[in-house]
């Protein structure tokens, strides 16, 4: 699903991700880990081509997502559901209009939208907060809005980017649960943390990072 | 197919227009204090507009009533025929350059003087003497435009076929002694009207600079949120249409703001400075309230949403 061809990225003079080869196929669930720096988020930066390699190329499915046109992008975001650790939600937005923007972005009717954000809000525990603003949330229920924008059309990949890095450990708990869910329903799901104990809990593909470059890639049996 | 397409196309576009209205208005309802400053700064902007407005015409009222006051008099011999005035007024007629032409005859020029000298008896006196009226018939003519004179006082010297033998029969033609006052006149008439316009340029583009730049400070505020809109896959307009459906609500907003304020100023203006300025300025605005609030208007949603368009551009290419 994802093909990674030979990638590097230089910011000035640092090094962020060095000659990456890496597969990812669908349905999968791979964690990315690695200290800070490593290029974790570069990496995702790069499916989602909101940012340019310096080298190499980077496939979904068989389109070179650096090639793509402005529109063609937009319709290929459309594919992907993204959760950041700083939850990147709208703030002058409430949680349902959060929700309600995503689908309104790929084309959903009113109808569609009346009907679906109830549901998804329901799905993580957030229907009496449907009104609330952003800032009137927890961390953890802000994590769980951005999940449910994230997954709220359906996307065949889910990038998830230090989603637990703001949280405690019984909303990390939470999260991580909600993501292997959605991976159980055949989501294509991308982890990236800094935090092991994330990893061991999720029990998956794990690729260890450091300085750019991958130095393990490993299954869980878990 | 084709066209339950084209109508599904149809109903797409209604509805995603009708979402960047709402959220246009919900940005601009929750935008508080951002949205706030804005709409002060375009009034202020289209304030200086509404004061160029007023002030244009007052420029214009004063330099027309000037242009008013100033003419060429052409006096003709004692005893020359009506009639042959006539056909020099005729002829001045025709020209393009002249407003109007009058005619005073030597009876009416007469009476006229007496009028201007009841109290200078000397003179009523050895006008008395006389017996008869020394004053010739004369006309007066006024150009279309102060710079238009020279042209017409030529006419009068040259040796035109229309005014065969003219020269003979006029007296004198004031111009020549008026002609410095004129010629510097006619200056201050054309820098007044170049100064005006070059301060109306001058203040229009700061005042727009001022405004664009508030404007792209709360797309500033908000480029975070552009970015995110971008990410969960919302299409350029999607993400530019609501901000600047925003701009126009700045402009319209401030258009309101602009002409109340307007209300009061002009008012005051009216009722203390008409003698000073020469036109009642709020006789003026109300007058042309409808020409000016369709300027007003127009240049608010123009600014607003020009400014707007510009400012996010630099977020959404990404």
């Amino acid at each position: 699903m994802i093909y990674f061809n030979n990638v590097s990225k230089i910011y000035k003079d640092a090094v962020a991700l060095d000659d990456i080869t890496l597969t990812v196929t669908s349905g999968e669930f791979v964690s990315i880990v690695g200290h800070s720096g490593a290029g974790k988020t570069t990496l995702t930066k790069l499916i989602l081509a909101d940012t340019a390699p310096s080298g190499g190329t980077v496939f979904f499915e068989s389109i070179d997502v650096h090639k793509l046109k402005s529109r063609d992008l937009t319709r290929l975001r459309r594919r992907i559901g993204v959760v950041f650790q700083d939850f990147k939600l709208l703030s002058n937005k409430t949680a349902y209009e959060n929700i309600a923007f995503a689908m309104e972005a790929v084309g959903k009717t009113d109808q569609e939208i009346a009907s679906d954000v109830p549901h998804v809000l329901e799905l993580v525990d957030l229907t009496q907060r449907m009104h609330h603003f952003p800032n009137q949330l927890s961390g953890g229920e802000q994590q769980r809005l951005a999940i449910a924008r994230a997954i709220i059309n359906q996307p065949e990949l889910i990038i998830a980017d230090e989603p637990t890095g703001n949280l405690d450990p019984v909303n990390t708990h939470e999260i991580v649960q909600i993501l292997k869910k959605i991976n159980d329903l055949g989501t294509t799901v991308i982890l990236a943390t800094h935090n092991r104990g994330v990893i061991d809990s999720v029990g998956k593909r794990v690729i260890t990072m450091e300085n750019g470059k991958i130095i393990r890639d490993t299954k869980h049996s878990k | 197919m084709v066209r339950l397409l084209e109508t599904r196309n149809i109903v797409n576009n209604m509805t995603e227009l009708k979402r960047i209205i709402k959220a246009g208005f919900i940005n601009f309802k929750r935008g508080g204090a951002v949205s706030f400053a804005a709409v002060v700064v375009a009034t202020i902007t289209l304030s200086v507009i509404t004061s160029i407005i007023l002030l244009q015409a007052v420029l214009y009222f004063s330099l027309d009533s000037i242009k008013n006051k100033v003419d060429v008099t052409i006096y003709f011999n004692v005893g020359v025929s009506p009639d042959k005035i006539m056909l020099v007024k005729s002829s001045l007629e025709k020209l393009p350059e002249v407003g109007n032409v009058s005619y005073t005859s030597s009876e009416e020029a007469l009476r006229l003087f007496r009028e201007r000298h009841q109290n200078d008896y000397p003179t009523i006196a050895a006008l008395d003497e006389i017996g008869t009226n020394p004053l010739g018939a004369y006309l007066n003519v006024k150009a279309k435009e102060v710079s238009q004179y020279e042209s017409i006082a030529n006419f009068l010297k040259g040796d035109d076929s229309l005014l065969l033998g003219t020269a003979t029969i006029i007296d004198k033609v004031n111009y020549h002694q008026n002609k410095l006052v004129i010629e510097r006149l006619n200056t201050i008439i054309g820098s007044a009207q170049k100064l005006g316009f070059l301060i109306t340029l001058v203040l229009i583009i700061i005042s727009i600079i001022i405004t664009f730049n508030t404007i792209r400070l709360t797309i500033f505020f908000a480029r975070e949120e552009i970015g995110v809109m971008r990410l969960v896959g919302a299409s350029k307009m999607r993400v530019r249409g609501p901000f600047m459906i925003e701009g126009a609500i700045y402009g319209i907003v401030a258009t309101i703001a602009t002409l109340v304020i307007f209300w009061p100023v002009t008012f005051w203006t009216g009722r203390t400075m008409t003698n000073f300025l020469g036109l009642n300025m709020y006789d003026y605005y109300i007058e042309n309230f409808f020409q000016i609030f369709a300027i007003i208007l127009l240049s608010g949603i123009l600014l607003g949403v020009i400014s707007s368009f510009l400012a996010i551009r630099k977020y959404l290419n990404k």
